[in-house]
């Protein structure tokens, strides 16, 4: 008789895949309603269906689509639209960085694939579970991106789409605006096991609404730096006690 | 006359938002691709490897907070409602190191003081 200890390697891979499409779903609740905002918008500024639907297929970034396209129907210069874009997206070379330990090994095409789909959310959910499975192999790390990203990506296009078409919103009362909220904070919370993680959440958090008046989100980016310089130092200071 | 003026002025050029959107694509696929592409599976220096352990910890608060602080959807007034619902998933996670109860209970929490306050 044979026992299996482990199950076999493919179904295991598969598995990952659809605990990646599970783990992104409730991100549903927050993909919908800003993609469809985002086509009603952009049909307002006077965008056809398919410079709509182009928006988001080449930049899948929601600050950073409103942000441009604001600017643009504001009659900024090219310039001011692109480069005030790109600095709400600054954060995206944070998360390439956070990522490369687990996936630097991947061939350049895959990693291609998965920079162009890193966004907060498929970030979000890539990292907590790469954590939590320090033993997964890299086929586990890239079926589970994937299985995240079905659950983002094509529906980012695919609402914008409805958007532009429909025209109308989601209603207010049902407090959408919240999910992304709620989530976020769902994902995070477990993952503070230590000092140093806790200290670097509360000084991100401290800072990002000290300097939430900085223009192009750069508020953001001070908190995120301060609080991985924080988390940093507490680290080397409790491993020196130790 | 006056109108048709009007009418260019609010329009937004299509050479331009083009332009913006193709810079847009490259500009974040760029931002994207710098670490994971450029870098690879070469070694990191052990002290930006330390760094870059608390990304996450600290980068997705730091979106979340002001959301929490000043919902766009009360004007950004402090809505007892919202605060609430992010605590209860705050201590839920924390206490239970759950994902995906931490986000039933702070929908549920929502939508109850919601109905609750009015």
């Amino acid at each position: 008789m044979t026992v299996y200890a482990d199950p076999p390697p493919s179904a295991s891979i598969r598995s990952t895949f659809w605990r990646g499409v599970r783990d992104g779903a409730p991100f549903l609740l927050v993909i919908v309603p800003f993609a469809v905002l985002f086509g009603v918008v952009a049909t307002e500024a006077g965008l056809n269906v398919l410079e709509a639907l182009m928006y988001s297929v080449a930049v899948i970034a929601g600050a950073a689509q409103f942000t441009s396209l604001q600017l643009l129907s504001d009659g900024a210069p090219v310039f001011i639209a692109l480069a005030s874009a790109l600095a709400v997206n600054l954060r995206m070379a944070m998360y390439s960085a956070s990522l490369t330990p687990y996936l630097g090994a991947a061939p350049l095409w895959k990693r291609a694939l998965v920079a162009y789909c890193m966004v907060d959310q498929t970030y979000a959910c890539a990292v907590v579970a790469y954590e939590k499975h320090p033993n997964w192999t890299l086929q586990h790390r890239l079926s589970y991106f994937a299985g995240v990203v079905m659950t983002i990506c094509p529906f980012w296009y695919l609402l914008t789409i409805v958007g532009a078409m429909i025209g109308s919103t989601i209603p207010a009362g049902l407090a959408l605006d919240f999910a992304m909220p709620i989530t976020f904070i769902a994902m995070v919370a477990p993952m503070l096991r230590t000092l140093a993680h806790l200290s670097a959440c509360i000084v991100a958090i401290v800072i990002a609404l000290c300097f939430a008046w900085l223009p192009y989100n750069l508020g953001l980016l001070v908190a995120g730096l301060a609080g991985m310089i924080t988390g940093a130092q507490v680290e080397l200071m409790m491993g020196r006690r130790a | 006359m006056d109108a048709s003026i009007t009418q260019t002025a609010d329009t937004i050029n299509h050479v331009d938002l083009w332009i913006v959107i193709i810079g847009l694509g490259l500009g974040s696929f760029a931002l994207r691709f710098v670490f994971i592409g450029l870098i690879g599976d070469r070694p990191m220096p052990e002290w930006l490897l330390r760094h870059l352990r608390y990304t996450a910890v600290a980068i997705l608060p730091a979106i979340v907070a002001p959301l929490v602080a000043w919902p766009a959807a009360t004007e950004g007034q402090l809505d007892p409602a919202r605060f609430i619902a992010a605590m209860v998933t705050v201590i839920a996670g924390i206490y239970l190191r759950n994902t995906l109860i931490a986000i039933l209970g702070g929908a549920t929490t929502l939508y109850v003081m919601l109905w609750l306050v009015g």
